[in-house]
């Protein structure tokens, strides 16, 4: 077993505790953590591929990791957006949960 | 060795993973993820990805690790109203996930071998553009679209974040909650880290063109330091409506796209380089596009508008 198998192991149980924590915790902001969770594991993986294709000197191949580079920004901004919006839902209700609303609160000024 | 390393390093980032998930306190969580970011990024190393460790560090762990810490904090009076899920619906999601990750991880060992790569032809190329290092190579020569278009996503993800805000205080500032002590330790760092952080931003930015580095990395550190003035209250943060922020947001992407343009007229296509210009285009362009991302990343971070802007 060589040290490329080993992270891709790691990679794939990254994605599995980050689902178990999106649909185990109830809090949403955790859900948000655990979304990161797996994005880290799928981004694992895509290094797992480019290693294994080191070729011509390099040590990686280049072109999933600039995917992987692009990736992990568009995640932060979709973070960003997720915790903006669950702020905004926390100040408009004072609780926090994803369950169906019935419709008593809420003042959208 | 070097396997007992790995082997320590995959077992640390599952465990802290683990913690991540299931810690009760939020605030533990978030921190127990930004100390997972970082040993990512140390994977990343280990993986011969110094561009993607970088980027991890920064982004990954460093900018989320803020936006997601001062969330926490905020919410976290909220915290004891959510009721946890039965043990019995507990059980049978951890089955289903184990199923998953037993299912990936035999993918990821059954991967085809010699595995396929483009490595050669990214090498074989690169000195026509006049880089050294591939992976900017890809970023702003090959797959210069994806580039151009995630800097899009980026600006699109600050409208929807700014249009979060309250339709009186469109424009106005948004609240960022300064730390009330001043001359701290905080305000003493956020007068002297930034002149060094600028300009390591900046080098790591230049550097990008032939060694690991670029314009998110180069963005990433101004957005740290910026992120720390405007914390520390050495400076407010700005109103969301300033005419000179909003150049500023689309200066790098516009900067690209008119580059790109002129790629018709000058070089045959879309977003191509003339012949021995590939190289300065490329460094005005990520130039642009650091400050732009730096101020992005910035205000994303920071959020919608909480303030009315002062006339």
């Amino acid at each position: 077993m060589t040290s490329t198998d080993i992270f891709a192991l790691c990679a794939t149980t990254l994605v599995g505790l980050g689902l178990f924590g999106i649909i185990t915790n109830p809090q949403p902001l955790r859900k948000i953590v655990a979304f990161n969770v797996i994005g880290n594991g799928v981004f694992l993986l895509f290094g797992v591929v480019a290693h294994r294709g080191a070729a011509a000197g390099l040590g990686a191949d280049p072109v999933p990791q600039a995917l992987v580079i692009t990736g992990i920004v568009v995640a932060f901004s979709a973070t960003a957006l997720a915790v903006a919006l669950l702020l905004r839902l926390a100040k408009q209700t004072h609780l926090l949960t994803l369950e169906a609303d019935d419709g008593s609160d809420g003042d959208l000024s | 060795m070097a396997l007992g390393f790995d082997i320590s390093l995959a077992f640390l980032v599952v465990v802290l993973a683990a913690w991540t998930i299931q810690v009760h306190d939020t605030y533990s969580a978030v921190l127990a993820f930004v100390v997972f970011g970082l040993l990512v990024a140390l994977i990343w190393v280990r993986l011969a990805s110094v561009d993607v460790a970088l980027t991890e560090a920064a982004i990954g762990s460093g900018v989320t690790g803020a936006l997601l810490l001062s969330a926490a904090a905020l919410l976290r009076p909220t915290e004891s109203t959510v009721a946890p899920p039965g043990a019995a619906w507990c059980t049978a999601a951890g089955v289903v996930c184990a199923i998953i990750t037993a299912g990936l991880g035999a993918i990821a060992l059954l991967l085809p071998d010699p595995a396929p790569t483009l490595a050669p032809l990214a090498a074989a190329n690169l000195p026509q553009s006049g880089l050294g290092n591939p992976v900017t190579g890809v970023l702003f020569v090959y797959r210069a679209l994806d580039t151009l278009l995630e800097k899009v996503v980026l600006v699109l993800a600050l409208v929807g974040v700014w249009s979060l805000a309250v339709d009186r205080l469109w424009g106005g500032i948004p609240a960022l909650w300064p730390a009330t002590c001043p001359d701290s330790t905080l305000t003493f760092l956020a007068q002297l880290l930034p002149s060094v952080g600028l300009m390591l931003g900046i080098y790591l930015c230049w550097t990008g063109a032939d060694h690991p580095g670029g314009a998110f990395q180069g963005g990433a550190l101004l957005t740290a330091m910026w992120l720390l003035v405007m914390l520390a209250g050495v400076r407010a943060a700005p109103a969301t409506g300033l005419l000179s922020l909003r150049l500023l947001l689309v200066a790098g992407p516009t900067l690209f796209l008119v580059i790109g343009l002129s790629g018709f007229a000058i070089a045959g296509a879309f977003l191509a380089y003339p012949p021995g210009y590939g190289k300065p285009l490329i460094v005005v362009a990520e130039g642009a596009l650091t400050l732009s991302i730096g101020v992005t990343l910035g205000l994303l971070a920071a959020g919608p508008a909480e303030r009315a802007r002062e006339p």
